[in-house]
């Protein structure tokens, strides 16, 4: 590894992302990809790279990586203490990290998923034209381990004009998400989607990058039989037989039997991705635009 | 035709059956509206996923309205021929829920002409589907912890291959060495959407 990074730590998962692998779901190949993909996006703008460049994203902290050679990085996503060699360093801000010098992300205070972009992006081996891990499909690089290797590329284009983007406070106990209904609604009794829009829903400590599991009111369907299995999308509440939804996140299978409620818009499937267990999700109905 | 909304995320068109799911993603995958990352064939359901930031829903609907489906070319597709040893731990239930003799279920399953209708569960299944409908049976009351690699199983219409090592609830006739999926393979799937397959009986 002629530039780069070796991880020293990983915290609970630690994993490379970018922006997944679409198009191939035809052989049963998710899109995969950062959980929350804006901030992804926001790291990589800081640190001057094509927004979909991979990163690391870390699972509640507790990564640490010696840099190799001098790299230029930026922290999004959850907030946690960042350090360079124990050195406080800021989230969302350009920070150099000298060669042989130590990263580390601490315990978040608020959110679930921290994203690190270095400068020239990590290029460890694509698979189907993404470096991203999907962990249900099993496909991409194997989650980080201690002594993973992470080998950045060249850098191209000049920095960006500014070294710090002002990003929103995270909520801590409840997290309001924007639904629309559908596309299977009818499938459930009429006061499910009440129930829905109107009770909240707790974080299980079961959730993962396939989906959160939510603990809340029992959503009852009015139709019994099997529904054939149909493709499904990041931001799914999907409805298994325990009545309580589940809402998908990156991984999510590439199609699923079971009907899906409603479906969280795209920017509110980030912040989802950063709720952590114990949260409280409200969820509100956007109508579609009329036509 | 029925356009139901997933958000600002998807579009999920319902269709009669699996001939026009397959003749509207034809049609879409020769000219994918703008906004559209990809197409997710399914039974009776064609999923346009949508990017969002990108994708106008109204407008994709209509495009997708005014598509003329694509009649699939039933004869001029690959054909993949996978040898088989049926020896599957649920040949005998499979004989019994289809009223045939096991050699009766083989038979029907190597002289049946099979065809990917489309992928889903795990890189590299397909959903197998053929003109006879002797086969079908339904899923195992209780699934599988761990079915291996290769096994070929029947459900409901549908005949697949596992391509790795999963939990599953097909009903298994038997397995093949012949792999499914090879990540470092162009294209890393045998069995894609529209691909032919013959099972081949070997001892």
């Amino acid at each position: 590894m002629k530039n780069g990074m070796q991880v020293l730590e990983t915290g609970p998962l630690s994993t490379v992302q970018d922006l997944g692998r679409p198009g191939h779901a035809g052989i049963g190949v998710g899109l995969s990809g950062a959980a929350d993909r804006g901030s992804l996006r926001l790291a990589n703008r800081l640190v001057g790279n094509d927004e979909g460049a991979a990163c690391v994203e870390v699972t509640f902290g507790g990564f640490a990586a010696r840099a190799v050679t001098d790299l230029v990085v930026a922290v999004t996503g959850a907030t946690c203490p960042v350090t360079v060699d124990g050195r406080c360093g800021a989230m969302n801000s350009l920070l150099r990290v000298p060669a042989g010098a130590v990263l580390r992300l601490g315990l978040p205070a608020t959110g679930l998923r921290s994203y690190v972009a270095v400068r020239g992006g990590v290029i460890v081996e694509p698979v189907l034209g993404s470096r991203s891990t999907d962990l249900l499909a099993g496909l991409g690089p194997e989650p980080l381990s201690t002594g993973s290797d992470l080998p950045v590329g060249l850098p191209h284009g000049d920095l960006p004009p500014i070294d710090f983007a002002p990003v929103a406070c995270q909520p801590v106990e409840e997290l309001r998400l924007t639904v629309v209904p559908g596309p299977r609604q009818d499938w459930f009794a009429p006061d499910a989607l009440t129930a829905l829009l109107s009770q909240p829903y707790t974080v299980l400590s079961e959730s993962n990058r396939i989906g959160i599991r939510l603990d809340g009111p029992v959503l009852t369907r009015s139709r019994e039989e099997e529904l054939p299995s149909e493709g499904t999308v990041a931001g799914a509440l999907q409805v298994p037989p325990s009545s309580r939804p589940t809402l998908f996140l990156a991984d999510h299978p590439v199609t699923g039997g079971y009907p899906v409620i409603a479906v969280v818009v795209a920017e509110d499937v980030d912040k989802a991705a950063q709720a952590r267990p114990g949260m409280t999700l409200r969820f509100t109905a956007r109508e579609r635009v009329a036509e | 035709m029925r356009v139901l909304p997933c958000a600002d995320l998807g579009l999920l068109v319902e269709l009669d059956d699996l001939d026009a799911v397959r003749a509207l993603h034809a049609a879409l995958a020769a000219n994918l509206p703008p906004g559209v990352t990809d197409l997710v064939p399914a039974a009776r359901t064609l999923l346009l996923r949508l990017d969002p930031r990108t994708a106008n829903p109204a407008e994709i609907e209509q495009f997708v309205r005014a598509t003329r489906p694509v009649a699939v070319g039933e004869q001029n597709s690959e054909l993949v021929r996978i040898p088989v040893v049926y020896d599957g731990e649920d040949l005998d239930d499979v004989a019994k829920l289809t009223g045939l003799t096991r050699q009766e279920v083989i038979i029907e399953h190597t002289e049946t002409e099979w065809r990917v209708a489309f992928g889903g569960f795990a890189p590299g299944f397909g959903y197998l589907t053929g003109d006879s409908t002797k086969l079908e049976v339904p899923r195992r009351k209780e699934s599988r912890t761990k079915v291996p690699v290769g096994a070929v199983a029947l459900a409901g219409a549908f005949t697949g291959v596992y391509p790795r090592e999963s939990p599953g609830g097909w009903q298994l006739i038997g397995r093949t060495d012949l792999p499914m999926w090879q990540v470092d393979r162009d294209p890393p799937a045998l069995l894609r959407p529209g691909v032919r397959v013959r099972f081949e009986e070997v001892r």
